[in-house]
């Protein structure tokens, strides 16, 4: 099994050792569905090294995502894990965190399911700095439903249903994100691991609605229909083609195709979440009537 | 390694070591591991897994020094990095003073 | 269990069903409750908002009504008692994630306050044609709870009956209320909390390491476990093993979706609902539900002056249908009338009970109002003549 010249002891069969993120995944559904190359699985390797890093309590850690390649994350990782309808995941994922304050709710989906048909829970989600950890892996096509074009898909890009080219100007997500008003906005690319391993360390402790952005490759389809070679060399065209800028006005971080990607963190504030805004404001106005603020005050006195 | 001159604490400094891992049967043959090495372990095997892609293998796995970017980058969870003991910087050339 | 007093406004209330349904939700140990604002059902969720800061619940208004229901769930998950209430055009949206409910057999609850449809239809006008979406408006197979209130009264015990069904058989329940019910004010008695039983909800206490959360008994309904218990389980919306693992095969499909549906058929006996009266020598037999019962029961006043030997069958659960008591009256009575504001949704469902044993009549109405008792009248007395 051990390919030829290479010492016996440096190389492990699949039998006999396992990978050290077995405990964080759910390895009897090993090997993912996802294709050669694409970048979702090392997204979630770096998420996993975030757990790692912070030494998570990962029985309080919830993952939601819809549906599409990146939908299938939920059902890999080894926490309470929720695959649910297309678009809806940020919806559920609210109805999750506000029925548990104690646990960190991950949202991990596609860029189609989040920014097309969960769009509007999207904006509202971020408008409301909801306490949802935002992981969008975005390939700038529906991989799973065989390539066609996504509100992301930059102008000109081929997809299935842009056979002559995408028309129609895509979202920045980023963009959106930071304008809607969510706490921690960044962008990263599959090759840039280490950073985003820091950024999923730092929005996993950082409340309110933030948002990781993730470009990935897709080369079954993005890459195959816009002739743009292989997976790899997409990563080196991540390479020769990123632009690291931190604190970048969010507006001037669009992604044209061909050109450079921005990347770097570029939002990190800190507006009240949903739940500190309503904690807040009904103690303020209701006094002692607000049980919340009773249960709350009591937990503090303790 | 080659100093201009041997640091003064280079009895304190340790190169890390790793043993590389390679899980054959999961790769799927994006070369991400190979390309990204900083330190040139790994190259394209020939043979193919029963999958029918070409896995990595380790053609200079002395050279590796544990940082973790192959298994960080590896979309497959098919290569890993375990620690092994550290050694002492081998000093050659350079002159101590 | 018994309701939680802080939820409970016991004593004599004047209400209106939307308000009432509140109430009954309140009681019922709803604390979470997700909603997005449509006429007639809006009271309902004004009430929630005003009244659950008080005992420790939380209101949001989403949206849209998808992200309502799906926030429900989410929050059902997350432990909470969940419910949403909306309308016309409200609950067609919400149909996709009713069947992530069913899929993810999801305790919660749903009210429909229905109204004059198609589409926008009448929104501040009676209906009662959301009759048969409520049974089959999700894609798939699935057998659905729902009850229909005729008073304020009812809509606050059948509320609480929701609940607790929900919990009991691990799925969406819908409260199928009208416009009229739901706008009209009456006197509510609202017992105290002691007296208010509650279905707590089927937590599992297997091992950390052996819990299969789809894995299930002689009643086909499995234990549930929620976020933060340490389970790290996973469930999804495709068809799913005993793991709650997706699996894409004809043999999964036919040991997860029969069990759906016979979870609730194989327990009809304990959730359908009637009332009957005077069937025992009726000729004909008014079946009827909602606002529509209480109009019938003027029309029925009025055969019975005239010497019609009518009974009456009121629907109280309307969702699994009484299908064996429907059939065993067709066989001794002349016709079954049956009184809704719609073209014929009901009708279908006790014709097909009937089965040719007797003649189904319709008094339809097409929305927007009530039956004129004496409309209702004409078609039981065709009812009686026939031999």
């Amino acid at each position: 099994m051990s390919p030829k010249g290479v010492p016996e002891a440096v190389i492990a069969a699949v039998s006999s050792e396992e990978h050290p993120i077995a405990p964080f995944l759910r390895m009897d559904r090993m090997p993912h569905i996802w294709c050669s190359t694409c970048g979702i699985g090392t997204a979630v390797k770096a998420l996993v090294a975030a757990f790692e890093k912070l030494e998570t309590d990962l029985d309080k850690v919830s993952i939601v995502s819809g549906i599409g390649c990146t939908g299938r994350v939920a059902g890999y990782v080894r926490l309470d894990s929720f695959h649910t309808t297309h678009g809806r995941p940020i919806p559920f994922a609210t109805g999750l965190k506000l029925a548990n304050s104690e646990l960190t709710v991950i949202v991990f989906s596609g860029d189609g399911d989040l920014s097309a048909i969960g769009g509007n829970h999207f904006i509202h989600a971020a408008r409301r700095n909801m306490d949802l950890k935002v992981i969008c892996v975005n390939n700038f096509i529906y991989g799973m439903t065989g390539g066609q074009a996504a509100p992301t898909t930059p102008l000109t890009a081929v997809t299935s249903t842009t056979p002559y080219g995408n028309a129609e100007p895509p979202f920045n997500l980023c963009h959106l994100a930071a304008a809607c008003g969510a706490n921690y906005v960044a962008r990263w690319t599959a090759l840039h691991v280490r950073r985003l391993t820091k950024a999923f360390a730092e929005i996993l402790v950082k409340p309110g609605f933030c948002f990781v952005e993730v470009i990935t490759p897709c080369s079954t389809l993005y890459a195959r229909k816009n002739r743009l070679g292989t997976g790899l060399d997409i990563m080196k065209y991540y390479h020769d083609n990123t632009v690291i800028e931190h604190g970048a006005e969010p507006a001037d971080t669009d992604i044209v195709f061909g050109g450079p990607i921005i990347c770097g963190k570029f939002v990190d504030r800190d507006r009240p979440t949903w739940l500190e805004y309503q904690d807040q404001h009904l103690g303020e106005v209701l006094g002692d009537k607000y049980y919340r603020g009773k249960v709350l005050q009591g937990a503090g006195e303790r | 390694m080659r100093f201009w001159r041997t640091p003064l604490d280079a009895d304190k400094m340790k190169i890390p070591r790793g043993e590389l891992h390679i899980i054959v049967e999961r790769c799927k043959g994006c070369e991400f591991c190979v390309e990204y090495c900083p330190r040139d372990v790994l190259e394209m095997s020939d043979e193919f897994n029963s999958k029918g892609y070409h896995p990595p293998k380790a053609v200079r796995p002395e050279n590796c020094v544990n940082c973790d970017l192959c298994e960080m980058i590896c979309p497959e969870f098919a290569i890993y990095c375990l620690t092994v003991e550290e050694e002492p910087v081998p000093v050659e050339g350079g002159k101590t003073s | 269990m018994k309701a939680d007093p802080i939820g409970v406004r016991t004593g004599t209330l004047y209400l209106d069903g939307d308000r009432a349904t509140a109430e009954g939700a309140i009681a019922a140990g709803c604390r979470f409750f997700a909603g997005y604002p449509i006429t007639p059902s809006t009271e309902c969720a004004e009430l929630i908002s005003e009244r659950f800061p008080e005992v420790g619940g939380i209101f949001i208004q989403m949206e849209d009504e998808i992200a309502s229901i799906t926030a429900i769930i989410g929050a059902a998950w997350g432990g909470a008692r969940t419910m949403t209430v909306t309308s016309g055009p409200g609950i067609s949206l919400m149909m996709e994630n009713i069947g992530l409910a069913i899929m993810l057999e999801t305790p919660c609850v749903v009210a429909n306050v229905q109204r004059g449809g198609p589409s926008t239809g009448l929104p501040t006008m009676v209906g009662q044609a959301d009759v048969m979406q409520a049974r089959w408006g999700s894609h798939g197979d699935y057998e659905i709870i729902a009850y229909s209130p005729q008073s304020p009264q009812e809509a606050f015990d059948f509320t609480i009956k929701a609940f607790n069904m929900a919990e009991r058989y691990r799925t969406p329940v819908i409260v199928l209320l009208d416009e009229c019910v739901g706008h009209m004010v009456e006197k509510v008695v609202i017992p105290p909390a002691d007296t208010i039983e509650i279905e707590p909800r089927r937590l599992t206490d297997a091992a950390k390491d052996e819990y299969l959360p789809f894995a299930y008994g002689d009643d086909l309904v499995p234990d549930m476990a929620i976020a933060g218990m340490g389970y790290r389980f996973h469930v999804t919306g495709l068809t799913h093993d005993e793991r709650g693992y997706p699996e894409m095969s004809v043999r999964c499909q036919e040991w997860l979706v029969p069990r759906l549906v016979a979870k609730i058929r194989q327990n009809a006996d304990d959730i359908i609902e009637f009332d009957e009266e005077n069937t025992d020598d009726a000729d004909v037999v008014v079946v009827s539900y909602g606002i529509s019962a209480r109009v019938s029961r003027m029309a029925i006043d009025l055969a019975r002056e005239k010497g019609i030997k009518v009974g009456f069958l009121r629907l109280r659960a309307i969702w699994p249908f009484p299908e064996k008591r429907v059939a065993e009256l067709a066989k001794k009575i002349k016709s079954y009338v049956v009184v809704e504001i719609n073209l014929g949704q009901i009708y279908y469902e006790v014709q097909r009970c009937a089965a040719g044993r007797c003649e189904t009549l319709l008094s339809p109405h097409a929305g927007g109002g009530v039956h004129d008792p004496e409309d209702i009248f004409k078609v039981i007395e065709k009812g009686a003549k026939v031999k």
